[in-house]
This record gives structure tokens, C-alpha cells and sequence, in this order.
């Protein structure tokens, strides 16, 4: 294939001269990501930047599992593109992005609907011919007419104590013929407010992207600082990182299982997921005073020294907790009740998943191997790898049951890491990072992969800064699962995806 | 008419209002948690109590006085169940059904007042509400029938007190069918787990609670009362069928059957504990299921 010798290929976090992606036309760009999307690749990053002669570069970035590869490459067009949406369905959010951001319109695009309800960076070009400023929400939702069709709106604001989002169902009966999520109430234009940076903010504006995935998104980031100014990570740093990383995941997925539980009504595992899921927090909260992992990871390394007496608190209290989780999740196992109820609900096909580009435990519960740490290696991951834990029914059982696996799996990681810590530094010096350069750095998150794209400007300051939480995609997914369910189901599904507002909206 | 007649709907109506907090002291238990105080809804009620009302400018006078209607149904419902071998201070042949009618209307205003708001959410509780009653209902008659066939009485004063351990030796498997089928009921007419679930705070997957999201202070008070006196007189219902114990003395008796009551509750919180919430679809199967349990009771006593 043509277009393929002429893309810029690299690896998870490594850096190269913007001038080094190439510049395809409109038909050989359409048929790098299309023909990409459909072997086997997957569309990891699409998004536009300005340039300076006018007009508008489309960057779209295709990751390659089996080789860790991510080919990269840019197109120009300024305000209308044929979609690609019509031939690869991955490219739906992405283009729906560009459209608010840059003012272009994708032509032919299925649905195309804003993503977060902001004004548009190119001022007076909004693709929607919205009233400024745009309201959030404010949009046309799919609807399905007939006598018995009834429409339930949810949200934006809800019963329990979560983010907003609003929810729009059309059943027929109890049940769901379509469901629609509209997001983009939590929007704070972090991106843009990174432009100009790092400055001081920066990290924290990391840190705060999505409360429950400090550590995946500030690792994310601090790895494409490093990689741009050149500077290697001390490998006790890279171990800290890894054992954040990893409490993150079993604080998250614990409190995932105890919710599922409460919503099957299923007390028991509640009650006590609820609590083990505090004290994960506060093993993370021993590394570094803060029970989400602020203040933990910064570019260069980590900012806190993990001590020979922490080192043993560490390992005694993850060795109680781990005993309180498998006592807790397997009350769930052993209850029919609760398998009954997690079976066939909310089923996703593996077709399904692999078409829309899933990613995280939804992903893997379809039977799809896809997971940043072995495909990507990042980090300690380079060295150590955890298996691939996945099931196959796609459905609330399997995610729920790949959770479970995961949990096992990232107990048993950190204490080996734990029992082989390397010595040294924790901190490299930072150095200023270079003018006129691009990086993509993925992080597996608790819920998947989190992408961050970094281009910096000719001072070596972000020109512009790029972030996809895993949700990104699997909101989705969500919306696709419903389909044909019963709408009773739907917190349950809901809670099975549980994916992040704020982490989307940005 | 003795004083025992005029304690028993006044011992029903000031203890109702801790059954629910038995059940909700036992499902804590069960969590490893403390659990709220045994007496919380009597400090609710009293809450609300004092509270003004908020109406929606899109409701009727329906949306108004159902919950008052409802409770006043569920009032007089209380007044035809015997306890303890003392009868009700109402009694006629045939008052099972009236019973069953009663509780029937209380539902009906409820679902009237659901629908009258408009809320997407309160449509769809009320539907649920009356797809379950619709198959809950069959159950409660024919186990009733059943029971009053065994007696061959038809009013619940000159039934449950007759009954003895006898009638259990006697009809060992047409009792305990009729009792389970009546347990089913129990769970499914008060918003219980597997059927619905009381505590949850998901308008999309609830049944009972869906209906009266939108009533506030006294109406609010009224419906909570109601829905603890109907659970209380479900379970005495099945507490004198389970403890048909004849001590001697009334207020022996009574206490006995109060005992019973709250046993009844002991027992609603375990299986609570224990079980899932069951699919909407298969609530279906279990409703069906205790009917069937009820007709083949009655059909064993038709002999």
C-alpha cells in the first residue's frame, strides 16, 4: 500500500519533528485511516491544529497492536472534508471534535452533532450555526415516532451524587430502541488552557482531568514532557509510577464491583467493596499524602521517596486488603441471584467493539486483546508485563468478571514490584523541551487507554495539547450496548461501563 | 366487642412503622454496617409532618388527595385483620376480598396521582406497578381462598383465628404452598428485593418509589405510613398463618402474634440480604410462579 511507505512511524512516546509527518492529499489521507481502521489498526488520535499559512491540519494517528506501532500522518483542508465516518466508524467522535473545534465540517457525517458545546477556536466559523454562546444540550436528538414509542430524558442532573450528563431514550414499552448521550456540561477547555505551557498549572490541570484517573493522566502527560525535552526517567521512579498506577486501578475496579453489587441490589459486596475500596485509596495515599495521587508523579520522575518503613506498611496493608477483596467479589461469584442478573445484560458482539474502537476492560470483556501496558509498554511495563485478562460474553458479567481478573492481577504485580524495588534516584533534572516537535504518549488507565498528543511551538512551548480519555470512545459503546435492553437495565449497564464526564468533556 | 378488638388495629397502627426498620436493621447486619436507627421512620414522619407540600403547577386535585385516599384505604384494610386470635373490629362473610379490593384501591390512587404528574419516570413506575399487581393479585385471592377453604370460613376474623398446628398436620402441603405464595406477595406488594428495590436512588429501575418521587411533606408522610401499614398487615397475615399458636390468655396471644410480625421482617431482611434483584422479565416467572403455588394449594384442599 502506498500510503503506508509515506507515514511517519513511531513508538508510544517518542518524540519527532512535526515537519517529519507527511502531508497526504485528500484521497491517500482517506485511505490511510480507513484502510488503517480496517487492519487490524486503530484510530488512536484525529484532531485538527491551525497552521500558519491558514487553514487547518488534520493529524489522525493509527495504532498497530501487534507491532507497537503508531503511524502517523496530516492532511490540510480548511472549511468542508468529505467524512470518514461513512467508512470507518472510529473516526465518528473525532470528526464531530474537529467540527466544534476548528469549524470544519466533515460532509456526509452520519450525525453530526457538537461534542461539548463550546464556542468554536476559529471565531464566527460554527459548522451547527449555533446562537453564541452554544447552550449544552441544546441540539437535535434522534428520535423514533410511533404510538407506543415513548421518549425518557435523564439528566443532566441525576438522583445520585455524579457528574452530569444527559441521557435520551426512546422505548418502546420497557424496551430501549435507541439511547442518546449528550455530554459537554463538565467542559473547562483544558486543552486550551494548556497552550502556552508548562507553567505551574499545567500538572495540576493534569492531576485534575478526571479526579478518579490522577495518576494515568499526569503519567501520560509527564511521559510526553520527557520524551520532548529528552530526559530518561530514574527506573525507581518508573517502579513508583507503575505500583500509582496499578493502586489506581484496584481502588477503582473495587469500587466498580461494590456498585455493580448495589445495583442488583446485592448489599453485602456493596457495603464492603465500598470500604475496600478506601483502603486501596489510602495504601496510594501512604506513597504520597493524597488518597487520589496528587502530588505524586511530575515530569522527571516522582516527588515522593517511598521509605523502608512505608515500603513495609505498604506491603502489609495490600496484603490485607487483597484478602478483604477476594472475600468480598467472590460473595458475588457464588450468588446466583447476581450472575443471573449480570448475564446477558447489556451485551456488546466483538464485531461491535472492534468497529467503534473500544478500549479498557469493555474491550477486553468482548474477547478483544487490547491493553496499552502490553501492546504500548510504557515505563516499568517495558520490563515487567501483566497479562491480558479477558473474557467473552461482552456483557455486565464479563466486564464486571475482567475486573475481577485484573484486581488478582495487579495485586500479585505490585508485590513483586514491591519485593524488587530498584534503588537510586527518584527524579531526573528537566530540561527545556524542544522547539517544533510532536509526541504521542498511551497510558492503560483503569478504564483503557489514555492518549495524550503533544505538538510543541518554535519556543518549545506547547502549541497545542491533546487528551482522550479512554471514555472518549466508550461513551459510545454504552449508548450501543442499550440497544434491545430493557430500560431498567441501564444503570446497571451504565455502571458496568462507568466511564468518566469530566474526563470527556475536558 | 371486647377491648381486645379495639388494640389490635390501634397496636397495628402505632408498630407499623418499625417493621420497615426491623427489615433495615437486619439487611445492615447482614453488610457489616451499623444501620440507621430502629425508630427512623417514626422520626420521618414526624418530619414531614411538620413540613409544607410542593405541587407542580401541571397537577390536578387528584395529585392531592390520593395519598390521603390511599392511606385512608389502607386504614380501613387494617381494621378487617385479626391478630393473635382476637378478631377485627370489622368482620363479614366474604371481607377477604374486600381486603384485597382495599389494598387494590389504595394502589389505584397511587397510580392516579403518578400519572397525573406527567413524569416520564412516574409513567413508567406506574405501568411496572400495575403489570406486577396484575399478576400479584391471582396470588393473594387463591391462597386466601385457599386458607378459607381449609376453614371453610370466608371472613379473615373467623379464619385466622380458627387456624391451629392441627390444620398444619392435617394440610401440611397445601399450607405451606399457600403461605409461600403469600410470602411472594408480600415481597412484591411492599417494593421488596428480588421484585423492586427500596433503597435505591435510580429512577430508571424503580418501581414503587418511582411513583411518589414527586410528593413532598404530609403526602409524602401519608404514603410512607401506608406503604409500613400495608407491610405490617401482609405480615400479620402470614405471621398467623406461621404461628397459629393458641397460648390462652388474648393478650399472650397478642404478643405472641406481634412477635410473629416482626419475625416475618427478620425474616424479609435475610432474603433481602441474600438475593439479587431479580430482571424485570423474570419477575414475571416468580409472580406466576406463587399464582400456580396458590391455585395447586387450593386445589389439594378442593378434595
Amino acid at each position: 500500500m502506498s500510503s503506508v511507505t509515506s507515514t511517519c512511524v513511531l513508538r508510544n512516546s517518542q518524540a519527532a519533528a512535526i515537519a517529519s509527518a507527511p502531508v497526504l492529499g485528500e484521497s491517500e489521507f482517506r485511505a490511510f485511516v480507513t484502510e488503517g481502521a480496517r487492519e487490524g489498526g486503530r484510530l488512536v488520535a484525529f484532531f485538527g491544529y491551525p497552521q500558519s499559512e491558514g487553514g487547518i491540519r488534520l493529524l489522525a494517528a493509527i495504532a498497530r497492536g501487534g507491532e507497537s506501532s503508531l503511524e502517523v500522518a496530516t492532511t490540510r483542508v480548511d472549511r468542508v472534508y468529505p467524512s470518514l465516518t461513512t467508512d470507518c466508524v472510529q473516526a465518528h467522535g473525532f470528526e464531530r471534535e474537529i467540527a466544534e473545534q476548528w469549524g470544519v465540517e466533515p460532509q456526509g457525517h452520519p450525525w453530526l452533532k457538537p461534542v461539548r458545546f463550546h464556542e468554536s477556536y476559529r471565531p464566527g466559523q460554527d459548522v451547527f450555526k449555533r446562537q453564541q454562546p452554544p447552550q449544552a444540550g441544546l441540539a437535535d436528538f434522534y428520535r423514533i415516532e410511533g404510538e407506543e414509542v415513548h421518549e425518557v430524558a435523564v439528566g443532566p442532573v441525576h438522583a445520585g451524587i455524579i457528574e452530569p450528563g444527559h441521557f435520551r431514550f426512546q422505548c418502546h414499552g420497557e424496551e430501549v430502541l435507541h439511547l442518546e448521550i449528550s455530554l459537554g456540561y463538565q467542559h473547562r477547555g483544558v486543552e486550551r488552557a494548556l497552550v502556552g505551557g508548562p507553567n505551574a498549572r499545567s500538572l495540576h490541570l493534569m492531576e485534575t482531568l478526571a479526579g478518579d484517573t490522577t495518576i494515568g493522566h499526569t503519567t501520560a502527560y509527564c511521559q510526553a514532557v520527557e520524551s520532548l525535552t529528552g530526559v530518561r526517567v530514574p527506573a525507581r521512579a518508573q517502579a513508583i509510577r507503575a505500583i500509582a498506577l496499578e493502586l489506581e486501578r484496584l481502588a477503582n475496579h473495587t469500587g466498580d464491583l461494590g456498585a455493580l453489587a448495589g445495583d442488583a441490589g446485592y448489599l453485602p459486596t456493596m457495603s464492603y467493596c465500598g470500604r475496600i475500596r478506601g483502603d486501596f485509596l489510602n495504601i496510594t495515599a501512604l506513597l504520597c499524602g493524597n488518597r487520589f495521587g496528587r502530588n505524586l508523579i511530575c515530569p522527571g520522575g516522582v516527588a515522593r521517596e517511598l521509605d523502608k518503613n512505608r515500603l513495609a506498611q505498604l506491603e502489609t496493608r495490600l496484603a490485607q486488603a487483597s484478602q478483604d477483596v477476594a472475600s468480598a467479589v467472590n460473595l458475588l461469584w457464588e450468588s446466583s441471584s447476581v450472575r443471573a442478573r449480570f448475564e446477558n445484560t447489556g451485551t456488546l458482539s466483538k464485531e461491535t467493539c472492534l468497529q467503534l474502537g473500544l478500549v479498557g476492560p469493555v474491550a477486553r470483556a468482548c474477547g478483544v486483546e487490547r491493553d496499552a501496558r502490553r501492546e504500548f509498554p510504557f515505563g516499568l511495563y517495558r520490563f515487567f508485563q501483566i497479562p491480558v485478562s479477558t473474557f467473552h460474553h461482552g456483557n455486565v458479567f464479563g466486564r464486571a468478571f475482567v475486573r475481577w481478573l485484573e484486581i488478582q492481577r495487579s495485586i500479585n504485580f505490585i508485590q513483586q514490584q514491591l519485593k524488587a524495588l530498584p534503588g537510586g534516584a527518584i527524579r531526573a533534572e528537566m530540561k527545556p523541551m524542544a522547539p517544533g516537535q510532536f509526541c504521542l504518549s498511551l497510558v492503560e488507565g483503569w478504564r483503557g487507554e489514555i492518549c495524550h498528543v503533544g505538538l510543541t511551538g518554535d519556543q518549545g512551548q506547547w502549541m497545542l495539547y491533546k487528551v482522550k480519555d479512554p471514555s472518549f470512545h466508550n461513551w459510545m459503546g454504552l449508548a450501543v450496548a442499550l440497544r434491545g435492553q430493557q430500560i431498567s437495565d441501564f444503570p446497571l449497564c451504565n455502571k458496568s461501563f462507568n466511564l468518566s464526564y469530566c474526563g470527556h468533556d475536558l | 366487642m371486647s377491648v381486645a378488638t379495639f388494640i389490635v388495629p390501634l397496636v397495628g397502627w402505632l408498630l407499623a412503622p418499625l417493621l420497615p426498620g426491623v427489615i433495615n436493621r437486619v439487611k445492615a447486619k447482614f453488610a457489616g454496617r451499623r444501620g440507621q436507627p430502629l425508630f427512623q421512620l417514626y422520626f420521618d414522619l414526624w418530619k414531614l409532618l411538620r413540613k409544607g407540600a410542593v405541587y407542580s403547577h401541571t397537577v390536578s386535585w387528584i395529585f392531592w388527595t390520593a395519598p390521603s385516599a390511599g392511606c385512608a384505604a389502607i386504614l380501613t384494610a387494617s381494621l378487617l385483620m385479626p391478630l393473635g386470635g382476637t378478631p377485627a373490629l370489622l368482620a363479614l362473610p366474604g371481607d377477604i376480598i374486600l381486603f384485597a379490593g382495599l389494598l387494590g384501591l389504595a394502589r389505584f390512587f397511587t397510580v392516579l396521582a403518578a400519572l397525573d404528574t406527567g413524569s416520564s419516570f412516574e409513567g413508567m413506575g406506574s405501568s411496572r406497578e400495575v403489570f406486577i399487581a396484575a399478576l400479584a393479585e391471582p396470588a393473594l385471592l387463591l391462597s386466601l381462598a385457599a386458607i378459607a377453604r381449609k376453614i371453610t370460613q370466608y371472613s379473615l376474623s373467623e379464619i385466622l383465628p380458627a387456624l391451629s398446628l392441627w390444620d398444619w398436620l392435617q394440610s401440611t402441603p397445601a399450607l405451606a404452598l399457600a403461605t409461600a405464595a403469600l410470602f411472594i406477595v408480600l415481597l412484591a406488594e411492599n417494593c421488596r428485593i428480588p421484585v423492586d428495590d427500596p433503597t435505591t436512588h435510580l429512577e430508571l429501575t424503580m418501581i414503587h418509589e418511582a411513583m411518589v418521587l414527586d410528593h413532598g411533606g404530609p403526602d409524602l408522610a401519608f404514603i410512607l405510613y401506608s406503604a409500613s401499614l400495608k407491610l405490617w398487615l401482609m405480615g400479620s397475615l402470614l405471621a398467623s398463618l406461621l404461628v397459629p399458636v393458641h397460648a390462652g390468655h388474648w393478650a399472650l396471644d397478642l404478643a405472641i402474634a406481634i412477635v410473629g410480625v416482626f419475625g416475618v421482617g427478620v425474616i424479609v431482611g435475610v432474603v433481602e440480604s441474600c438475593l439479587a434483584r431479580l430482571r424485570m422479565p423474570i419477575i414475571l416467572q416468580l409472580l406466576v410462579g406463587a399464582s400456580t403455588m396458590a391455585a395447586v394449594a387450593l386445589i389439594l384442599l378442593l378434595r
